[in-house]
Parts: C-alpha cells; sequence; structure tokens
C-alpha cells in the first residue's frame, strides 16, 4: 500500500515534466494552482544551479502588485539537493541595489552564510556571486535575502534535502507548503508607519462599545492596563489590515491546492517564510502527524493544531482516506486574516473554510506578572514591578526598554498565545522528541542570558537593551564550547530568535533526545532555554520578526578557537 | 506662590523620568553575559520537570565568558576593506535608522458667534529613536483679520525613558499678540492611562516666565471612531502687559473632538471647543477691547504625512 519513492527516478521525470508544467507566471511550477506534488514539478537540482533575482509582478486574488522574486517566481524556485553532495549556487543580481541569499537552517561554511557585513560582503547590483558548500544534512529549509527588507517582498523560497540513505519518513507524495504575508505597501512605508504610529496595523483595539458589549476585558482591567500602559490587543505589528497571507505565492480566493489519492500518505513540508507572520495551522477533518521540525527529524507526534512561527518548518504526515476536500487554514497570531489552501482529490474541489476564530487578548502571563502557579517564595526573588533593572541586571534600561519581566516562566509545555483552550490538541515544544540521539550531549560548560527587550511605543527592539547599531562588543563563544543559552522574553509578543549556522538543543526535558532547532519561538513573558556547540566563524543571531531585525534585534556571535580567544 | 508649584509640576515629569534611566549604561554593555557569578546547582538533571516554574542552570556551567574576539572572521575570504564597509552597512541598517514625519493634531476651522475663525496645532520633525528636531507650530486667527497667536518653537528632542522625550529650544511669537522670543524647556510623553501630556516652560527675553500644559486622551467608540477630549492651560509668573498675559492661570481650553480614522494618517473630525481667558489677562483683553472667549464649533483633520 505504502511504498517508497524512488527518488532518482522523480527527480528524472520532474526534469521532464518540468517544460509543461511551468506555464503559470508568477509561481513556480511545484506551487501551481492545482499541485499534484512535488513529484511531477521541476525543482531546482544538481550541482550547479543558477538564481536570477529581479523586480518582477506578483498577482495574489486577482490583484497585482510590486515584488521581488528569483527565476521570475515568488516564492522562489524550491532547491532539492541530496546529503553528501558539494551543491554550487550561482546568483545573478539583476537588481540595481544589492541584495543575499541567506540559506536558512543549512550548516555550511560561515562565509557562505549570505549575511551582508558579518559572513560576506553582500552581493552589488548588478553582479554575480556564487555559494559553493557541501550538503551535510538533510530536510526541509529554505532561503531568503538578507538585505535591506527583500524578503518582505518576495526573496524566499524552499529547500529541500533527500537524505544520502533511506528517508526515515515514509510517504507516497509530498507537498511543499511556503506559508507567507504580502503587502501593497513597500516594506519601507510598513516599517515608517510602525515608527510613527506603531499600533498603526492594529484594527482590533478594544472600544467603548465593545465593553458596553461585554466583550473583551472588563473595565477594571482595562483600567488597570491603561495604568501600565499596555495594550492587550497588541498581538502582531503588522496585520490583516495591510496583509495578504499566501500559500506557496496563493491568496485565499486563488486557493492553492494541493492533490492526493485517497489512503496516501502525503507528507506535507510547511515553511513559514513570513516577514512578521506567525500562523495557527490546521486542517480540520485531519490529524496532522508531526514527523520533523526545522529539518531535523523528531518521534511522530499527532495534533488537531500547530503554531508555526517566522522561519520555523514543520514536515506533516496526513492520511486523507476520504474521497473529499479539506481545507488547510492558516490563521494570522491575531486572527486578522488566513492563509488557505485545499487539499482535494480532483482540482477544482473546495472544502467549508472555518472562520476566523476571535482574537486572543495579551494576559497577565505574557507580562511575566502571572501569580498562580508561582512556587513558594518565588515572590521574595526580585520585585514584580514591570521594569526593576535589578531583575535583569545586564539589561540597558534605556528608551528602548519598555519592561522587564518580573518573573518569566519556562512556558514550552504551551500551545502558543491564544491556543490553550481551542478543545483539540495543539503542538507544544515539549512534544517534540529528536527521532536520533543528539550528536553532542555533553553537558553545556558554560551559562549565558540574553533578554529580548523592546518598546512598543517606539517601536525599538533590541538584545538587552541594545540595538545592533549600538553594540559595542559581539557575543563571544569558544569554538566547540558546550552552552546553554537561556532567551528571557521582556516583551508582550512573541520572538522568533534564530541563530545562524547551527541548530541548538531545545532543554525541555528530553535528554539526549532534545529537538534540535535553527529557530525558537519565545513566548511573551517567558524564557528558553537551549545548549548549542558553537561552530568556528562570525554568526548573525536575531528576531526573524523582519522589522524587529531592522530596529535593531539582532547581534554577531563571534565562535573562535580558544587560543585565540585566551590571546 | 503659584509659579513655585507650577515649577514643581514641571519638573516632575522629567525627574520621574529619568529616574528610570539612572539605572542604564553599565560600561560594557556584554558584561552581564559574564554568567560567572551566577549559581549553578549542583542538581545534575537538565531541565525542571515541573512545566512553567522556570527553569534551573545546568551542571557546572560557570566557565567564565571568553573574550570578545575584535577580529571580522569573514575578512580573510572578502579582504578587510569590504567587510568593514558592509559591516558599517549592515549595522546602521540594524537599528540606527531615521525618521520625519509633519504631523497636524488641530487643522480646524473654528465656527463661533460674530467671528469665524482657524486654529493649529502641529509639528514636524527629523530624527532618529533617541535624537530629534522638532519644530512646533500653534496659532489661531479670524477670517478676514489678521493671525491672532502664532507660534513657532525649534527644539532639540531626546528621549528620556521608553515614554517621554524632553525638548529644549527657542519659542518665537509671530503674531499681532505678540512678538516675543523665548527660551524653550519641556517634557512631551504617554502618562499612565494613556494620558497624552506636554508641558513647557518659556522664559522670555525681557525675563518673563510662562508656561503651558496640554494633555489629551484617545476614546476609541469603535475601531473608526475616537472620542479626544483636549485641555490647554496657559500659565504666568508675571504680569506681562506688552503681551496682554496676567500672572497666574491666564487661558484655558477645554475640547472635544470626534474623529473618524478610517485611515490612520488622515482622520477628519468634529468638535467642540471652549476658551476663556483669566484673572488679569482677561482684564487686559477687556482693555484692549477683545472678547475673553466663548464657544466654538470646530471642524478639522487630524493628519500626519
Amino acid at each position: 500500500m505504502r511504498k517508497m519513492i524512488d527518488r532518482r527516478g522523480v527527480l528524472g521525470s520532474a526534469v521532464l515534466a518540468g517544460g509543461a508544467a511551468a506555464l503559470t507566471r508568477w509561481t513556480p511550477a511545484w506551487a501551481q494552482t492545482a499541485s499534484p506534488g512535488l513529484a511531477a514539478a521541476p525543482a531546482l537540482s544538481g550541482d550547479d544551479i543558477t538564481l536570477r533575482v529581479a523586480h518582477q509582478l506578483l498577482t495574489v486574488d486577482g490583484r497585482s502588485s510590486h515584488a521581488i522574486g528569483i527565476n521570475g517566481t515568488v516564492p522562489a524556485p524550491l532547491i532539492r539537493l541530496r546529503e553528501g553532495q558539494r551543491a554550487r549556487l550561482h546568483i545573478v543580481n539583476d537588481l540595481d541595489e544589492e541584495t543575499s541569499v541567506h540559506w536558512h537552517g543549512l550548516l555550511l561554511p560561515f562565509q557562505m552564510d549570505g549575511v551582508p557585513g558579518i559572513s560576506f560582503p553582500g552581493i552589488p547590483a548588478r553582479s554575480r556571486f556564487t555559494y559553493e558548500f557541501p550538503v551535510v544534512q538533510s530536510g526541509t529549509y529554505w532561503y531568503h535575502s538578507h538585505s535591506g527588507l527583500q524578503e518582505q517582498l518576495g526573496h524566499y523560497g524552499p529547500i529541500v534535502i533527500d537524505p544520502a540513505g533511506p528517508d526515515a519518513i515514509g510517504y507516497d507524495r509530498e507537498h511543499v507548503i511556503v506559508l507567507s504575508d504580502h503587502s501593497p505597501l513597500h516594506p519601507h512605508q510598513i516599517f515608517r508607519k510602525l515608527k510613527l504610529q506603531p499600533g498603526m496595523f492594529n484594527r482590533r483595539r478594544q472600544t467603548l462599545a465593545g465593553l458596553l458589549d461585554g466583550q473583551d476585558q472588563p473595565l477594571n482591567d482595562r483600567l488597570e492596563w491603561g495604568r501600565m500602559r499596555m495594550d492587550p490587543t497588541d498581538i502582531a505589528d503588522v496585520t490583516g489590515a495591510t496583509y495578504t497571507y499566501l500559500v506557496n505565492g496563493h491568496g485565499p480566493k486563488d486557493n492553492w491546492t494541493a492533490l492526493f489519492r485517497p489512503g496516501e500518505r502525503v507528507r506535507l513540508r510547511i515553511v513559514n517564510a513570513s516577514a512578521m507572520t506567525i500562523f495557527n495551522l490546521r486542517i480540520p477533518g485531519l490529524p496532522l502527524s508531526v514527523v520533523q521540525a526545522d529539518g531535523q527529524n523528531v518521534r511522530p507526534v499527532t495534533v488537531d493544531e500547530l503554531q508555526i512561527t517566522v522561519a520555523e518548518t514543520y514536515d506533516l504526515i496526513v492520511t486523507p482516506t476520504e474521497d473529499r476536500a479539506y481545507s488547510l487554514v492558516a490563521e494570522s497570531i491575531d486572527r486578522s486574516g488566513m492563509a488557505r489552501a485545499t487539499l482535494a482529490p480532483r482540482a477544482g474541489m473546495t472544502a467549508e473554510v472555518p472562520p476566523l476564530r476571535r482574537r486572543p487578548l495579551t494576559t497577565m502571563k505574557d507580562m511575566a506578572m502571572d501569580m498562580a502557579g508561582m512556587d513558594h517564595g518565588a515572590m521574595d526573588h526580585g520585585s514584580m514591578r514591570m521594569r526593576d533593572g535589578a531583575n535583569a541586571p545586564q539589561v540597558r534600561l534605556g528608551p528602548g526598554v519598555q519592561t522587564i519581566a518580573p518573573m518569566p516562566v519556562d512556558r514550552t509545555g504551551e500551545p502558543g498565545q491564544g491556543l490553550d483552550a481551542v478543545g483539540h490538541r495543539v503542538l507544544t515544544y515539549r512534544d517534540l522528541v529528536a527521532l536520533e540521539r543528539n550528536p553532542d550531549t555533553r553537558p553545556p560548560e558554560r551559562a549565558l542570558e540574553i533578554h529580548l527587550t523592546g518598546n512598543m511605543e517606539r517601536y525599538m527592539w533590541s538584545f538587552d537593551g541594545v540595538k545592533l547599531n549600538e553594540v559595542k562588543q559581539p557575543i563571544a563563544f569558544r569554538a566547540g564550547e558546550r552552552v546553554r543559552v537561556t532567551l528571557v522574553n521582556d516583551t508582550m509578543m512573541s520572538h522568533p530568535i534564530h541563530l545562524h549556522g547551527h541548530f541548538f538543543e531545545l532543554v525541555t526535558g528530553h535528554g539526549d533526545h532534545a529537538p534540535r532547532k535553527h529557530t525558537v519561538n519565545v513566548l511573551p513573558g517567558s524564557k528558553v532555554s537551549w545548549d548549542v556547540t558553537a561552530t568556528p566563524g562570525d554568526w548573525a543571531f536575531h528576531c526573524h520578526m523582519l522589522y524587529h531585525m531592522h530596529a535593531g534585534m539582532m547581534q554577531v556571535v563571534r565562535v573562535r578557537p580558544t587560543e585565540d580567544a585566551a590571546a | 506662590m503659584r509659579l513655585a508649584a507650577l515649577l514643581a509640576l514641571l519638573l516632575a515629569a522629567p525627574a520621574a523620568a529619568q529616574d528610570h534611566s539612572a539605572h542604564s549604561a553599565p560600561a560594557d554593555p556584554h558584561a552581564g553575559h559574564d554568567m560567572s557569578a551566577m549559581e549553578a546547582p549542583a542538581a545534575a538533571e537538565q531541565t525542571d520537570p515541573h512545566a512553567g516554574h522556570g527553569m534551573q542552570a545546568p551542571t557546572g556551567a560557570s566557565a567564565p565568558a571568553p573574550a570578545p574576539a575584535d577580529d571580522r572572521a569573514a575578512d580573510r575570504y572578502w579582504g578587510a576593506a569590504a567587510m568593514a564597509r558592509a559591516e558599517r552597512a549592515m549595522r546602521r541598517e540594524h537599528g540606527g535608522g531615521s525618521w520625519h514625519q509633519l504631523r497636524f493634531d488641530l487643522a480646524e476651522v473654528q465656527l463661533r458667534a460674530g467671528r469665524d475663525g482657524y486654529r493649529w496645532d502641529g509639528e514636524a520633525w527629523i530624527g532618529g529613536d533617541i535624537d530629534r528636531l522638532v519644530l512646533k507650530s500653534e496659532g489661531s486667527g479670524s477670517f478676514g483679520g489678521a493671525v491672532d497667536d502664532a507660534e513657532v518653537h525649534a527644539l532639540y528632542g531626546r528621549a528620556l525613558d521608553p515614554y517621554w522625550t524632553l525638548q529644549a529650544g527657542i519659542r518665537q511669537d509671530l503674531a499681532r499678540g505678540s512678538r516675543a522670543t523665548y527660551a524653550a524647556i519641556g517634557v512631551e510623553g504617554m502618562a499612565p492611562y494613556w494620558l497624552q501630556l506636554d508641558a513647557a516652560l518659556f522664559l522670555s527675553t525681557n525675563g518673563d516666565l510662562l508656561s503651558r500644559i496640554e494633555g489629551a486622551y484617545d476614546q476609541r467608540i469603535t475601531q473608526d471612531l475616537v472620542l479626544q477630549p483636549r485641555m490647554e492651560l496657559d500659565l504666568a509668573a508675571q504680569d506681562v502687559p506688552q503681551t496682554a498675559i496676567g500672572a497666574g492661570l491666564s487661558q484655558v481650553e477645554l475640547g472635544l473632538r470626534l474623529r473618524y480614522e478610517r485611515a490612520r494618517a488622515f482622520a477628519p473630525y468634529l468638535g467642540i471647543s471652549w476658551d476663556r481667558r483669566l484673572g488679569r489677562t482677561a482684564d487686559f483683553a477687556r482693555a484692549r477691547g477683545d472678547g475673553t472667549g466663548g464657544t466654538a464649533l470646530v471642524a478639522g483633520v487630524r493628519a500626519w504625512f
């Protein structure tokens, strides 16, 4: 019944089918409106791959706007590599500005990592650059620009790396599902608006009409939050007020459709390539078996919904047995819109699309001030004031730091903002257990705490209260050392934190089978710890909310051999 | 006495603001990264089994942090000059931006018995997160007559804390009522309960001390309708006969404006505004044959560009 696909055969037929399949103008063949799956769609593969970065139009739900794409498509083409090969990726920059390509989640020499100013000088306008590196891993990844705000304009695409040996995950058919957010506004305009009026895109505020109607917070809570100058509706900075949420470059009305035959095991390779949007993803009627996170295989765990933060990937197995269509919906975290696709046995079918659920409100727990469930005596440590430097001595308490979490807690056992009472199974980080034993199981020699800081009123974001443009010293690691990094989120928003060039093991109680990730979502008012083995080089370390990074929430991690560090 | 109270009020706000920033800036911003002082419990278990109860430090994880390297690793692949240029650009791009805005909080016609007029209150600024150059202007006049009051302030603004900005510079009066020049200092920001406040002291070249306190609050009725009560108080430490200002609370302006904010940056409004000259200021006005205040229906737009 279930057959392992011969990947070589698939790739061969893909190349043959490519010419006929690539008819849709703006989207690559694997992302055509009704896709039979990757086996029938061409991917860029082989030892030499050419990517041409250029301006183009993107049509979403019938409306065209400006975009930056690769080889004429948004999302960019699927790159399919094989573990053990040597990849040579030739970038042709047809823009009149610098560009770059960062290979998100790939372990490679730092000078091939693609961050201008850290790993290389960037790819100047109207020039070429060749990346070359050995492919030492397998799984689902993605690539995107690390120059300016090009990523928001469409400069992102998926990477699938097939394992050298047999795939631990069995499946009959596979689809890539790239989630993203698209606005007709230029990203510089979006950022400027956020700077001038940070609540610009929040059209779900609490109102007097709502109060009289008994909605949202009661009056006492509103007064209390007002006293603290905190807006509990501030869930997402950029929302459906300007964004259309895309699946493979298609708007909800375009209804991108993934085909299947009833009874097949269908592998969905989900990539959140959004600039700013955390999604809650579900397929009503189909349980989701999570088999991979951030390209790393995990013990299958079955859920009905999962929150996927910016830059994460999840591979899911679904097994639709009925001859009917299913809706795949990915609500933005603030429920201001959704990306929508259809899984169907035949093109043209649709299923009911569930309405957007009510938007969540930020809670005292998101402010790290929830007293319930605290250790006895916890109250004695530090103060419960909202901005007490004593609770974070390393943070520079300037205008860019609105709050310091007084009592941050580990929330890796929680499903994410707004998903604690949805009435079905929702994935948490604690559900993730690595399939294979971790490659480095040494205990950490050193601990490092980094605070995620910000001020929504001035739209300033930073690590430890210091924006990258003000940073005097990078974060220093010794090559090969094992470090436990604890991220403390002092803000009231989730931050997807990404360390380039490394996988880190989340400290969630799974010992030598800790889940390995390249990006971790740190819930508001919470802390997350991970252990990492430092790889030599200079690496970018940042919040993957594009405008948070642009505002300064970024650092450089410098990893040097011990003798150099001592010198 | 009034002046003392006024000064106390004005100075309290920045003092309170600076109180927070007083904690700031260790000499080495990464001193905090050195966790050598962090206690490392001896428990071998790496994780806290009690979800939500916080995490323990790992066993023996007390090694000192390495000294940060000051070389760019990429220099030896791509050249130091190219990397230095790229790094400067990269740092500037991540947090070093600068912006500008032209904003009118009030730009309205005022319909009142006998003399319809107009009123504006706005500012333009340019700068980054901390330091800004601010030009403010406000004034009023009657249709068919001269401009009654017009002020331009040129200020340097510096962010003091998350909510408050110190502004200092000069104020120039330009209209019939006054052509005085002042040194200006004030604070602007957001008080608890989302109160927008702007309080300033003005010392004229003649040594006269004035003050102004403005406050506003946005009450969102629906997502698009905002009711804004607004208050402006003018105070003086002494009589200033040349500009017809009397000591004490010289003028009060209260407004209530309902704006339609479908577009955030261009919101038309309707409202009512009441103003009144008080005490000696009212006496001066009467002596000059001017009115002492009244009520106006207002229609205008709050906009920024």
